[in-house]
């Protein structure tokens, strides 16, 4: 039920991510003040956002959800935000890298996007004990559901909160999330971003196929389970 | 649906009047960091920033204790599933944790805040006592209803205690922003300019927000 | 602090880039090795069921 169209998709992942690393290298111009270094925002930003669309659109699964009751919501918001931690990691890494070359920390309380995703990230890593705690599963769907829509709510205010509390204390350093970049720097993000995106959506389906298939195997062997036993 | 939560809350408050339970543990426990915060600091006095951040942070741990407890007097007696089998409103039964919550976190401050004026804070309370109380007021408000939550989340999950730290306080790091930012100025030795709107703002978005998505949510909760 | 010499920033911009890659591709390992495990098991049904 999740396959349908998951190979035209991973092709136009791999195409756009592709696409992305030649403009990243070969196209968009070196940053003035950071030099080389610059290029990690091709990865870092992109997959930040992308990172915390997924964990908004977990939130809206899980209201779909709790509203419909069909479970199959459950499982596609638990596959969206189970994907967007692991991209999260990778959001603290590469942000982590970033700050060590740009500034010789290996970690900058300046940079708003790092810092209110390391928030959102530790508020997400409680998502697995809860679930995983509850023993009833449709409780156990209930709360994540639950849970899911609370933090995705969060997710934006929690980036304003820190954002303006920066802007008031620690004047933009590594400004370079805003309007305010040059053409072809534009371009390269934008291209960045929309690899990031098809490949979040290509991962989920890709998950979501895998977990579909091992349920429909359960529900099997349970079956002929039962018929062996008549 | 007002009935039923003032009846689940006064409830509450009486049972929290005759135990005593709560309120001395979270005042007492704010008292202590006071203390842990002198040694860990080293400071005699704090003013500014530092007396802010140490305030709130303060307040927000002492918070956590009493989101634990929350249904704590329903489960040890039991009372959960006869609050869900009466046809009691799930948003009756929020409204009421969170007034309870609310009026707990107010009768600590009233200890908790003269007690840092006196222990830790270098520049006097007096000046700034009517902001602070409607940066308090706005706080708690946000607490209550996010402590509920996350309460009502928790509450039937085996490894409660653990959760309850872990979901709560990331929650609570707008409001913390908020609060902090809000009662640097009036904590500083020269009460120097103030940016108070855009503050206040900040927290009465945070528990607009967080009022009603509470109460819509809640409903999914405790239900068998 | 100054731009990096390009040899010392290249260190870094690889190093975010492969982690970026290394993420992608144990994740998709891992479901790959889920896959599999799910084939196996249901020809194994297959089988038992002739």
């Amino acid at each position: 039920m999740y396959s349908k169209g998951l190979k035209p998709l991973a092709v136009a992942t791999v195409a756009s991510l592709a696409a992305a690393m030649a403009l990243v290298f070969f196209y968009a111009p070196l940053d003035a003040d950071q030099g080389f270094v610059q290029k990690i925002f091709y990865v870092h930003v992109p997959l930040a956002i992308v990172a915390l669309g997924g964990f908004v659109a977990g939130g809206v699964m899980a209201v779909r959800h709790l509203r419909s009751g069909d479970p199959s919501w459950d499982v596609r918001s638990y596959v969206a935000i189970h994907l967007s931690i692991i991209l999260g990691v990778g959001v603290l890494a590469t942000g982590s890298i970033w700050a060590k070359a740009s500034w010789g920390h290996w970690w900058l309380w300046d940079e708003p996007v790092l810092v209110s995703f390391l928030v959102v990230f530790l508020l997400y890593c409680v998502y697995y004990p809860l679930r995983f705690s509850i023993e009833d599963p449709e409780r156990q769907a209930r709360y994540s559901s639950v849970f899911a829509i609370t933090a995705g709510a969060f997710v934006p205010l929690n980036f304003a909160a820190v954002r303006l509390a920066q802007e008031f204390t620690h004047p933009r350093v590594l400004d370079q999330t805003g309007g305010s970049l040059p053409g072809e720097m534009r371009l390269t993000f934008l291209v960045s971003l929309l690899a990031m995106a098809l490949l979040f959506v290509t991962l989920w389906k890709l998950e979501l196929t895998a977990k579909h298939a091992a349920m429909q195997l359960k529900k099997l062997r349970r079956r002929l389970d039962a018929r062996v036993a008549a | 649906m007002i009935v039923a939560a003032r009846a689940i809350l006064r409830k509450d408050l009486l049972i929290e009047l005759r135990t005593k339970e709560s309120v001395p543990a979270m005042t007492l426990f704010t008292l202590t960091v006071y203390v842990l915060f002198h040694f860990g600091l080293d400071r005699d006095s704090l003013d500014g920033e530092l007396a802010s951040g140490v305030l709130w942070v303060t307040l927000l741990l002492a918070a956590v204790i009493g989101v634990s407890r929350l249904f704590a007097a329903e489960r040890e007696q039991g009372g959960i599933e006869g609050l869900l089998l009466a046809p009691v409103d799930r948003t009756a039964l929020f409204v009421a944790k969170a007034a309870s919550l609310f009026v707990m976190l107010v009768m600590v401050e009233l200890v908790a805040l003269p007690a840092f004026g006196l222990l830790l804070l270098g520049p006097g309370l007096g000046g700034a006592l009517p902001e602070l109380v409607a940066i308090l007021a706005l706080a708690n408000l946000g607490v209550a209803a996010v402590g509920a939550l996350v309460a009502a989340l928790a509450a039937e999950t085996r490894a409660r205690e653990l959760i309850v730290p872990l979901l709560l306080l990331p929650l609570l790091v707008p409001l913390l922003i908020a609060c902090a930012q809000a009662s640097e100025p009036f904590l500083r030795q020269d009460q120097g300019p103030e940016d108070l709107g855009r503050w206040l703002g900040l927290l009465t978005l945070y528990d607009v927000v967080f009022v009603l998505l509470s109460v819509a949510v809640f409903d999914y909760l405790l239900e068998d | 602090m100054p731009a990096l010499p390009l040899d010392e920033a290249g260190k870094y911009v690889a190093g975010a880039y492969v982690v970026f890659v290394t993420l992608i591709v144990v994740y998709v390992a891992i479901i790959g090795a889920k896959i599999a495990r799910i084939d196996r098991e249901l020809t194994e049904l297959a089988e038992d069921d002739e």
